[in-house]
């Protein structure tokens, strides 16, 4: 991998199965260091973009580069580089952790001499000692995951797929689990992450946002958030409510006013009305203002916008 | 292929075996069961069949008849009655396979011709067993005769050598002194090692789709053939030790005669265990279930092995077409140098034609293995 190619790269990368599209031209562009978030309905193309990516199944279409090397002609080198957590537990239960782990050494080639430090590192990672030699099958949802995770960076790859490694895992481990893919980004592996906690998105450094197959946006989460809305939202106490909806419903720059609660939520867009402006818009309309106040939507909220806009955009084309 | 991938695959498969208590008992419990039920169940040799017996004469002479009946350990007398109905009665009722008749007359007719008919009725319903039993039948029969006739010329002033009355069958004799377990068990060797052989392996790849841990098995940089060979080592060498087992039962406790080279016998043993251990692994790649994958090795390698290999049912006497259909089934050439080398103690010189096909078919089978594995989901 030369120093300033990113980790990831993925164009026009597409997958058929039969006359199903279950990946259609899909760009990805993710660097070392970077911890992106893969989110989207079940069904979106998550798993399957995964899998391409690890050299697991061949594109139909396009093309994806991983650490340097190309996915469908060079899948070896691709497996040399990366880690890969499938959805699904996929360790070895009827062996015990050190010998899920000694396995995994094994076969990933590392070093005799390396063994008992990185075996050790596993372990402490995967907060596993004193067990280590208890079948895997007999652990928590938590305690498997991170041993898998401990397991897929044995070999110390610069690049992690994890898909939806936390699904399942009670929310303190999770919390335990994402410290630890900080962790691994601090020391500079680039990582992708499905997942369909919506909360966890706001762990990752960007997000892409997947639907039907199709990339619908990508960014930090606070781009999209901007993005989804038009504008930035404001949080508006004042009375009356209605007289104030339709004032601004009319008024340039406002993309959206709703009421919600008992307070107005409005998006105000590029050049026209700002917050600043607002308090006296609204008095010189003969409505009181308590507050106005930046608001943040939930990611959940935007992530429906997003894929309920775009799936609009594309029925209308 | 590197040693360290391999070596990290063979050891964990070996602990997957020996935690798994389906697949020990597989490995160890099958070979004893089958040993001792082949062994013991599987014989071609009859004794003791009921026989019903119709003295109408009741002599000296037909007593002496019926002891030699009894006196062999072929038959054991069931009813003694006294009527042509009762025959027919107690064959009915399955209480016996087969009755003599012996005729109001028959002293008499001896004294006087120096021969003297006896009837015997079998019950044919299983023809295997009536053949048999009628071999047997003649058997004591020409025994009888050779009394009568040493009697009957010492009587008449004869030298017993030139009456020369006694027809003798020499095919009876044959199964007489030679036990058909001799015959069958050299054979259940291969039997074992294909049931263990290929029930084991046609597993080890579909309990990995099943679980679930195939697919982070495959994106590692392991090869397929490290997977093969990895996977393959353990139960090879599983064979082996039940080979060995089978043969020193065969050898120590049923007295099997082995007359050739042990040498020989331990090449050939790893080809045939390579061959079944082959074709699990094929089964295994192609059908990515257990259930239906230890179906499938069931069918591709018992069957085979214990009807068309020669193992029971003597190859020369089957159909043309069979007869040909079976160079494509590879215990026969197995079950064809285990007999060899345990009855006739053959060399290689006497064995090359089955070696050849052995080693052909181990190359084939081994090929085609290594190149069915491939690593996409």
């Amino acid at each position: 991998m030369s120093p300033d190619s990113p980790a990831v790269l993925a164009e026009g990368l597409t997958k058929r199965f039969a006359s199903f599209t279950a990946v259609d031209h899909l760009d990805l562009r993710i660097e070392k260091g970077e911890v992106v978030g893969f989110i989207g309905p079940n069904g979106a193309g998550k798993s399957t973009t995964i899998r391409m990516l690890c050299g697991l199944l061949r594109p139909s279409e396009g093309r994806a580069s991983v650490a340097g090397f190309d996915v469908g002609r060079q899948p070896e080198e691709v497996r040399e580089h990366i880690g890969y957590m499938s959805q699904k537990f996929s360790l070895y239960g009827d062996l015990t952790v050190r010998e899920n782990l000694r396995f995994f050494a094994g076969i990933y080639r590392v070093p005799h001499h390396d063994l008992g430090e990185r075996m050790r590192f596993a372990i402490s990672m995967a907060g596993l000692e004193g067990r280590e030699d208890v079948l895997v099958r007999t652990l928590a949802g938590g305690w498997k995951q991170r041993l898998a995770l401990g397991c897929a960076i044995l070999h110390r790859p610069p690049i992690l797929f994890l898909d939806e490694p936390t699904s399942g895992v009670e929310p303190e481990a999770r919390r335990r689990f994402w410290d630890l893919i900080h962790e691994l980004a601090a020391g500079g592996v680039a990582i992708l992450v499905s997942t369909h906690y919506m909360e966890e998105a706001e762990y990752c450094n960007r997000i892409a946002l997947i639907d039907g197959g199709r990339l619908v946006a990508m960014g930090t989460p606070s781009e999209l958030r901007q993005r989804s809305l038009g504008g930035d939202l404001f949080e508006v106490d004042c009375v009356p409510l209605g007289a104030a909806l339709k004032a601004l419903g009319s008024a340039q720059g406002v993309v959206e006013a709703a009421i919600f609660g008992d307070k107005l939520h409005i998006v105000l867009g590029q050049g026209g009305l700002s917050a600043e402006e607002l308090p006296r818009f609204l008095a010189e309309r003969e409505i009181r203002v308590g507050s106005v106040r930046p608001a943040t939507p939930s990611l959940e909220d935007v992530f429906v916008r997003l894929v309920s806009t775009t799936r609009e955009t594309r029925a209308a084309s | 292929m590197n040693i360290q991938r391999l070596l990290a695959m063979a050891y964990k498969e070996t602990l997957q075996i020996w935690r798994d208590p389906r697949s020990l008992a597989v490995a160890l419990l099958m070979p004893l069961m089958q040993m001792g039920l082949l062994g013991y169940g599987v014989s071609l040799d009859i004794k003791h069949v009921p026989l019903c017996v119709y003295d109408q004469e009741n002599s000296q002479a037909s007593r002496a008849v019926v002891d030699d009946f009894t006196a062999s350990n072929w038959f054991t007398i069931s009813h003694t009655i006294a009527s042509e109905a009762g025959i027919r009665r107690a064959m009915d009722r399955g209480e016996c396979a087969a009755a003599v008749v012996i005729p109001v007359d028959f002293s008499r007719t001896l004294a006087a011709t120096g021969s003297a008919p006896v009837q015997a009725i079998f019950d044919a319903t299983d023809v295997n067993t009536t053949n048999i039993a009628m071999g047997y039948a003649q058997g004591v029969v020409a025994q009888t005769n050779a009394t009568i006739a040493a009697r009957w010329a010492a009587s008449h002033g004869v030298q017993p050598s030139l009456v020369g009355r006694v027809d003798f069958e020499p095919s009876v004799w044959f199964n007489e002194t030679l036990e058909s377990r001799n015959f069958i068990i050299p054979g259940v060797v291969a039997v074992i090692l294909a049931l263990v052989g290929a029930q084991l392996t046609s597993l080890t790849i579909s309990r990995e789709w099943e679980r679930g841990t195939m697919e982070q098995l495959i994106s590692t940089p392991v090869t397929p053939l490290e997977v093969m060979f990895g996977k393959l080592i353990p139960y090879f060498a599983i064979g082996l030790l039940d080979a060995a087992f089978c043969l020193a039962v065969a050898v120590f406790w049923f007295h099997v005669p082995f007359r050739g080279s042990i040498g020989i016998l331990f090449v050939t043993t790893a080809l045939f265990d390579l061959v079944v251990l082959g074709i699990g692994y094929l089964i295994s790649v192609r059908i990515r279930n257990q259930l239906g994958a230890s179906q499938v090795a069931l069918l591709l390698t018992m069957l085979p092995t214990t009807l068309l290999s020669g193992y029971t049912f003597p190859i020369d006497q089957m159909p043309a077409a069979i007869q040909v259909l079976t160079y494509a089934v590879y215990s026969r050439y197995y079950v064809t140098i285990l007999r060899t080398i345990f009855l006739k103690g053959g060399g290689l010189t006497d064995l090359w034609t089955p070696v050849l096909g052995l080693v052909a078919y181990a190359a084939i089978i081994i090929w085609l293995a290594a190149r069915a594995f491939r690593k996409h989901l």
